[in-house]
Order: C-alpha cells, then sequence, then structure tokens
C-alpha cells in the first residue's frame, strides 16, 4: 500500500534537497550580518532631490568612510537610502562632518533614523542569540518528554520534534544565506526573533500531530506504529494545512502591506511556517517511525530490530491516560 | 462547575462590549476618566525617538559597583526630567551600562550631550539662607545654562536620589571637632581666595538672577562617605575629605558656626545642613532618616568617583518613518483579519462563522490588555499581534476538524460538539505551551539584551496566546452550544459535512450539555 510513511526515504531526500543549497551557502558565504551583530552605524536618509547609489556611494566614501554600504529604503515619498558603516558616534563632529558633506552634494535631507551599536553590544547579542535558540530548544524537549510522559518513549518524541524544528531553522538560516549575497538581505535582532518564533510554532504543529498519534495508539488505531502514524497524520493533515494557511494569510498581509523595517522579519517568519507544517508531516513523523522501525539504529548500530510486526506494535500500546 | 449557556453568554456579550469600549482611543465614551492615562505607549520606531546605551567608564584604578551605577541612573534621570519628555525610560543594565529610551524627542544632539556629561557635586555658601531641596542656584562655577553647554565642566559625576525635602535642614557636625568655636560673621560670605568668580548668568533662566553662591568643596574632593549612627543612634552620614578639601571647608565652617552649608548636584540643592562644629578632614551629617542618609551617601561617595559615560550604542528614529508604520501595519492587520475570517466561513461554515465573532472578541480582549498592562507596542508587537490573530484560529480549527471527524463516526450533534472540544483540548493546550515557552525564553533574552522590539514581541504573541486559549475554547463553545439548543441547525452542511456522511445528525433541540 502507498502510504505517506512507506516513501519517507523520498520524503527525507526531498528534505534533504531543499536544506543542502543553502546550507553550502551558509558554509561558504555564511549569513550577512547586520549593524545588531558586527558593530557600527546605519542611517536612513530621505533627500528632496533625486540621488542615485552610486553618487551616493561616492559622496560618502569622499567623506571619509570607504567601506560604506548604500541600499535604497521603501518609504512613502520615496528617494530615501540606507547608509551602512562603520560605528560613527552619536553626537560627535564625525557625523556632523559627514552631514554636512552630503547635504552641499545633495542639498537639504531628513534624518529618518540613526542606530549605533558598539562592538561590545554586538559581541554579546551574538551570544545571546545562540544561546537563546539552545535553551529555547533544551526546555521545549523537557516539555514535551514531559507531555508524552505515558507514551512508551517520551524522549524520542520530543528528540524526534525538535531535529524536525532543526531542519525548519537550518532551511531558515540557510536560505537567508543565499538572499545575504543574492539580494544583499541582512539579518538583524529581528531574524532571531524570527527564529525563535518559527521553533514556538514548528514545535506547536509537531505537538498536534504526536498528539494524535499518542491518542491513536491509546485507541489501539492500526496493525502497527507505522500504520497509527499514518492514519495520524492523514487525520491532521488538514488540520496542519488550515492552521498554516491562516498564519500565512496574515503574514502575507504584513508582508505585503506592513512597513519596510519589519519585511525580512516577515519573510523569515512566512518561509519558517511553511517549513514548519511541511516538517511536521514529512519530517518530524517519519523520523517516529524510522526510530520505532529501527532505521535509525540499523543506520548507526550493528543489530536494529527488523520490520515491525503486529504483535510488537500489540505490545507496546501504552495505556496512555 | 456548570454555568447556563443563556447566562455566560450574557457574560461573554458583556465582556465583548466593554473591551471593545476600553480598546477604542480614549476620546470615545470616557466614562469618569477610567480610560484617562490608559493609552497605548508606543515605542520608539513607532513614534520616534532616542534610544541610547550609556556605558560607565571610569579612569584607570577606579571600578562601578551597583551603588555608583544607580546613583548615576538617578543624575541622568533627573536630566532627563530637565528635557521634559513624557515617558522617558530609564534602566540600569548589568554592572555598568545605562539604557535611556526617550521617546518622541528631536532634538537628540542635545540630548546626548546632556546625558553624557558627568555630574558636578559642589558644597555651596547658601550666605546664611536655607535653601530647599530642588532650588536651582547659581555658583562661582557656573550656573544652570552651563549645563546644558556642550563644554566639559571639571565636575565629577554624582549620583544618588534626593533626599525627599522634609523642611527641616540637616545638621552637619565634625567626627573630630576642632576646638576653635567660630564666630559666625554677616551673610554674604567673602568668596574664598583664588575661587573664580560666575560669570553673569545668562536672563531668561530660572535662577538667572538669583545670587551666585560661592562653592567651597567639589565632589572629587570627599574621599569618602557613607551612612552609619551617631551616639543616640540616629542614621547620619559620615565623610572623609582630602587635604585640599578639608582647608577649605575647616575654612569655611570656622566662620560659620549655626549657619548653613549646602550640597548641590548639577545646580540643584539636593541637601541642607546647619553647621555645628568646625569641619575639617572629616565630619557628619545628621537629622536625616535612614532611607536619605543611605542616598546621600551614595551620591556624596559617587560623586568622589569621576564616571564618564560613553555612548556605547544609539537608536535614533524619525516621527515621520513611525507614522507612516503604524499606518501600513493597522492596514495589515485588517486585511489580515479579514482574509482569516473569509476563510474560516468558507471553509467551515457555520462554526467558521461563529469562530470569527470569538475572533472578534479576542482582538478587543487583547487590545484592552496591551492598554491596561501599558504594553509598548513596537512594529514587531504589532507583527506578532498580527501572527497570533493566526494563531489564534488554530485552535478552532482543531476543534472544527474534531467535530467532522466525530460527525463522520456517526455521533449526534450534541454529543459530537461536546467530544470534539473535550478531544481537541490536550493538543491545543500542549502546542500552546510550546509557544508560551518560546515566549517567556524570547522575552527574557530581549530583556538581557535591551531589545525593547524583541520583548515586545513576545508580550504581544504571549497575550495573544492566552487570550485566544478563552475565546476559541469558551466563547466558541458557548457560541456553538446555543446555536445548537436553539434547534435551527438542520442540516449537516452547515457544520461542514454531507448529508450522507452524518447518518445520526440529530436535529432535535436539546440541552447542551455542560461540564
Amino acid at each position: 500500500m502507498t502510504t505517506l510513511t512507506s516513501k519517507r526515504k523520498i520524503w527525507y531526500l526531498l528534505s534533504a534537497i531543499l536544506i543542502i543549497p543553502g546550507l553550502i551557502s551558509l558554509i561558504f558565504t555564511g549569513l550577512r550580518l547586520g549593524i545588531d551583530f558586527t558593530g557600527g552605524t546605519q542611517i536612513q536618509l530621505q533627500f528632496q532631490q533625486e540621488v542615485s547609489s552610486v553618487d551616493l556611494q561616492a559622496a560618502v566614501a569622499e567623506a571619509g568612510y570607504d567601506g560604506a554600504i548604500v541600499q535604497s529604503v521603501d518609504v512613502e515619498g520615496g528617494n530615501a537610502w540606507q547608509i551602512k558603516t562603520q560605528e560613527i558616534g552619536e553626537g560627535t563632529d564625525a557625523k556632523n562632518q559627514l552631514y554636512a558633506a552630503l547635504e552641499s552634494e545633495f542639498g537639504p535631507f531628513t534624518e529618518l533614523s540613526i542606530a549605533t551599536i558598539g562592538g561590545s553590544v554586538s559581541d554579546q547579542l551574538s551570544r545571546n542569540a545562540i544561546l537563546a535558540i539552545l535553551v529555547a530548544s533544551l526546555f521545549i524537549l523537557l516539555y514535551i518528554a514531559i507531555a508524552f510522559r505515558n507514551t512508551r518513549s517520551p524522549f524520542v518524541y520530543g528528540t524526534c520534534a525538535i531535529a524536525a524544528m532543526a531542519c525548519d531553522v537550518l532551511f531558515v538560516i540557510g536560505l537567508f544565506s543565499i538572499f545575504g549575497w543574492a539580494f544583499g538581505i541582512e539579518v538583524d535582532t529581528l531574524f532571531v526573533t524570527a527564529l525563535l518564533t518559527v521553533i514556538g510554532f514548528s514545535v506547536h504543529d509537531k505537538i498536534v500531530v504526536f498528539d494524535r498519534i499518542r491518542e491513536n495508539m491509546a485507541r489501539r488505531v492500526g496493525s502497527s506504529f507505522e500504520d497509527t502514524v499514518n492514519y495520524s497524520i492523514a487525520q491532521t493533515l488538514v488540520r496542519s494545512v488550515n492552521t498554516s494557511v491562516t498564519v500565512v494569510f496574515t503574514l502575507l498581509a504584513l508582508f505585503l502591506l506592513g512597513g519596510g523595517s519589519t519585511r525580512n522579519f516577515v519573510l523569515a517568519l512566512l518561509i519558517g511556517i511553511v517549513s514548519g507544517t511541511y516538517s511536521s508531516i514529512f519530517t518530524a513523523a517519519q523520523f517516529l517511525v524510522s526510530w520505532e522501525n529501527g532505521d535509525i539504529q540499523r543506520l548507526f548500530g550493528r543489530s536494529g530490530p527488523k520490520r515491525d510486526t503486529q504483535v510488537e506494535a500489540e505490545a507496546r500500546l501504552a495505556p496512555s491516560r | 462547575m456548570y454555568i447556563p449557556p443563556r447566562i455566560a453568554f450574557v457574560a461573554i456579550l458583556l465582556l465583548g462590549v466593554v473591551s471593545t469600549w476600553f480598546a477604542l482611543p480614549t476620546g470615545f465614551l470616557n466614562v469618569g476618566g477610567i480610560k484617562d492615562e490608559r493609552d497605548i505607549n508606543l515605542g520608539l520606531d513607532l513614534q520616534g525617538g532616542l534610544q541610547v546605551l550609556l556605558q560607565a567608564d571610569p579612569p584607570a584604578g577606579q571600578t562601578v559597583d551597583a551603588n555608583v551605577l544607580s546613583g548615576t541612573r538617578d543624575t541622568v534621570e533627573r536630566r532627563v526630567n530637565e528635557l521634559g519628555v513624557s515617558e522617558p525610560l530609564i534602566s540600569t543594565r548589568g554592572d555598568d551600562q545605562i539604557l535611556v529610551e526617550l521617546p518622541g524627542i528631536t532634538d537628540t544632539e542635545q540630548a546626548i550631550a546632556l546625558l553624557q556629561r558627568t555630574a558636578l557635586l559642589e558644597v555651596i555658601d547658601p550666605q546664611g539662607q536655607y535653601l530647599p531641596p530642588g532650588t536651582v542656584v547659581n555658583t562661582s562655577l557656573g550656573g544652570p545654562e552651563d549645563l546644558l553647554g556642550e563644554q566639559q565642566l571639571g565636575g565629577e559625576a554624582t549620583p544618588g536620589a534626593t533626599p525627599a525635602p522634609d523642611g527641616m535642614p540637616d545638621t552637619v557636625t565634625a567626627s573630630t571637632p576642632i576646638a576653635t568655636d567660630g564666630t559666625p560673621i554677616a551673610a554674604g560670605a567673602t568668596p574664598a581666595a583664588g575661587t573664580p568668580v560666575a560669570e553673569t548668568p545668562v536672563a531668561d533662566d530660572p535662577a538667572a538672577d538669583g545670587p551666585v553662591y560661592t562653592t567651597i568643596i567639589q565632589g572629587r574632593e570627599f574621599t569618602d562617605a557613607y551612612p552609619t549612627a551617631d551616639q543616640l543612634g540616629g542614621p547620619v552620614v559620615a565623610f572623609e575629605l582630602n587635604d585640599a578639601g578639608a582647608s577649605a571647608l575647616q575654612n569655611f565652617t570656622q566662620q560659620n558656626i549655626g549657619r548653613y552649608m549646602t550640597i548641590v548636584v548639577d545646580k540643584t540643592v539636593i541637601s541642607s545642613a546647619t553647621i555645628q562644629a568646625v569641619i575639617a578632614d572629616s565630619g557628619q551629617i545628621s537629622g536625616l532618616t535612614a532611607q536619605q542618609a543611605n542616598d546621600l551617601s551614595i551620591q556624596l561617595r559617587a560623586g568622589s568617583l569621576q564616571v564618564p559615560l560613553i555612548v556605547q550604542s544609539s537608536n535614533t528614529v524619525g516621527p515621520s518613518l513611525g507614522e507612516e508604520s503604524i499606518d501600513r501595519s493597522l492596514i495589515a492587520g485588517i486585511v489580515g483579519l479579514l482574509t482569516v475570517a473569509l476563510f474560516m466561513v468558507f471553509f467551515y461554515r457555520l462554526p467558521g462563522l461563529l469562530a470569527v465573532a470569538a475572533l472578534l472578541i479576542y482582538t478587543a480582549v487583547s487590545f484592552s490588555l496591551f492598554k491596561l498592562f501599558g504594553v509598548t507596542m513596537t512594529l514587531a508587537g504589532i507583527a506578532g499581534f498580527i501572527l497570533s490573530i493566526g494563531m489564534a484560529v488554530d485552535a478552532n480549527v482543531l476543534i472544527f476538524a474534531r467535530l467532522r471527524d466525530e460527525l463522520r463516526i456517526g455521533h449526534g450533534l450534541n454529543r459530537a460538539v461536546e467530544q470534539a472540544f473535550r478531544n481537541a483540548f490536550p493538543s491545543i493546550r500542549d502546542s500552546n505551551t510550546s509557544t508560551l515557552i518560546t515566549c517567556a525564553i524570547l522575552w527574557y533574552f530581549g530583556d538581557q539584551t535591551g531589545t525593547s522590539l524583541m520583548t515586545g514581541f513576545a508580550i504581544t504573541l504571549a497575550i495573544g496566546v492566552v487570550v485566544s486559549l478563552l475565546t476559541a475554547i469558551t466563547v466558541t463553545r458557548n457560541f456553538m452550544r446555543l446555536t445548537i439548543s436553539s434547534g435551527w441547525v438542520r442540516d449537516p452542511w452547515l457544520l461542514g459535512v454531507e448529508r450522507r456522511e452524518a447518518a445520526a445528525f440529530d436535529t432535535a433541540p436539546r440541552a447542551a450539555a455542560g461540564d
């Protein structure tokens, strides 16, 4: 019989195909880090006259900021530019000189925003960002283990959820690494926020599927574990897709209509949430079957148990709750 | 506990009306002024303003401890108050950083210069007068207007809370009194030799036409200060001075026994004391409460430290950018809500419609809570809220999917509804807990790094999740029970199931089952 789980090798391959390009980009080019992580100054200015990015770049370089990156910003009224450069202290002469130079070159402008991040702050942020993601994963693992304590192997559920979630996070980070060199999209504090939200949502989704599996195990639905998982996925499929669709609707509204400064944040959420729904069905639940069927043990060890038999499956139906 | 659905419905309706009223702008039907002071705080990214992270940068050999930092914080706060910013936020971060948020400020250059300047503590000769705390004065080191200027005064950082004015001057005594009794001389003591005379103050200054008081010693002359008790056990502040300070103060106190000496920080009086004996290298200030003694000693001790503050990071947002963001987010929110509503009604029919009604209550309640808790709204916070609209629907999606299952299994209508809610609950509970865990970590992480974008997002998402549990389960269930018991749901199509699929569809009106 053709079922979702019997094709799990195809799903694994598909997931790998989706993740690997981003991973390669991540290894070779890394992420394009914003000033939150590197330190430096980011200025957004709106000019009254037309300004070209080349001219602006040249003027900024002439003022003494060689490596500055100039990008256009989507703001009502147009003609707004973002200049990213090394640290220019707020309230220093350096800033006044730069502004004077720009004003004499391009005429009057409005300062939309200016952000300066000191080196020690950005180091702290990078450290904390990684820490936050690890701590979040640990707490979620523990919570799932507690929530699924009545099953035969509570930590397997938790580990499978975390593993699938890690795929989502890798997918989003990898894609943003590609976006970095392809579209100049930078990652900032909000990107970390988006990642943590994706973690929450991804696990949220996996728990719903796992919960069905837990319930169906107790009801002794299905002739084998794999069968039960299949049945559970089918039952939760519509819900998984619908929930994802409603969240995607709201995020799309934000992406298309919301302000420019949160667009990348919303994009990260959008990708992560679609990925989270995909991985609930095609990764997390498949991991569970692989584990129970001994695929993983076979991969790493010598004598994994062979295919599930009905007797084995019956024996492990834990009288949950 | 069993609450009849009709009564629960009235309660829900009331909640909806009250929270809608509360969520609407303050100007709308502000009965009895309940909505006063309950505006949603807009973050810097929405209304524009300045955020600065200041780092204490003590000179070599000196350290900044929590006391000194909290004192410096108070000094910064006093200065911010001079700027007249509506809702400033000043907090210490770690052992040596101060975070300042000044929403709505336009002249950021001036604000930063003001914040960065080290504070100046002086002991002045009040010319025999009692100057109540809070009085702004001119001293021979310059008037208050000089504090706003760019020039760096050679003063000391001087933190410390202002002791509450108690109307009574404190007294100051020497801990090792010098034998000679000084004979008081007439008011208007001559400036000590070598003390520069103040430049003429600017005319429009509040203290401009006031007298110029002579500075006797500065903060840097204090070598130590600590709260202790006198012989009678009353709280006092003991202080010690260096040689220069000792000789200056000895000179002054010898001539002014029984008169006042006044301690001034940034040209604002924080304490006035009666001189009871001649003071040289050490003395005591008595007549204080324990709290005042503590605050004053922190101020004096920190005053002996020169703690310049350097700008570690800053963020300035112009007001126009913020306004545009609000408008865009509002439109995005409405469009998002409408799309979700259409989808729900199209896909789930009657239950979808009821869920949308619950969703409106959800929006009103969440918004009211943001106002009630004074949540600071940032762009990320708005994104969190709009995201939570999508997630709020999830609980309903779960329940309605169950409802279809239950009807297809062949359960009657009442039974199917109750079962659907009961069976869906564990996954709703577990999945939302994982989101709340993430919110908690996001909040902690944002709080640690001073990223208000992140804390704002975490708080709005968390409130959204909690409220959605209430509305998606309690409110929707109540609506479902009432609609079913009304008896007009005769077609399973309304519930998203074809008639032939729901064989046991029970159209007979029946009292809804309670919990």
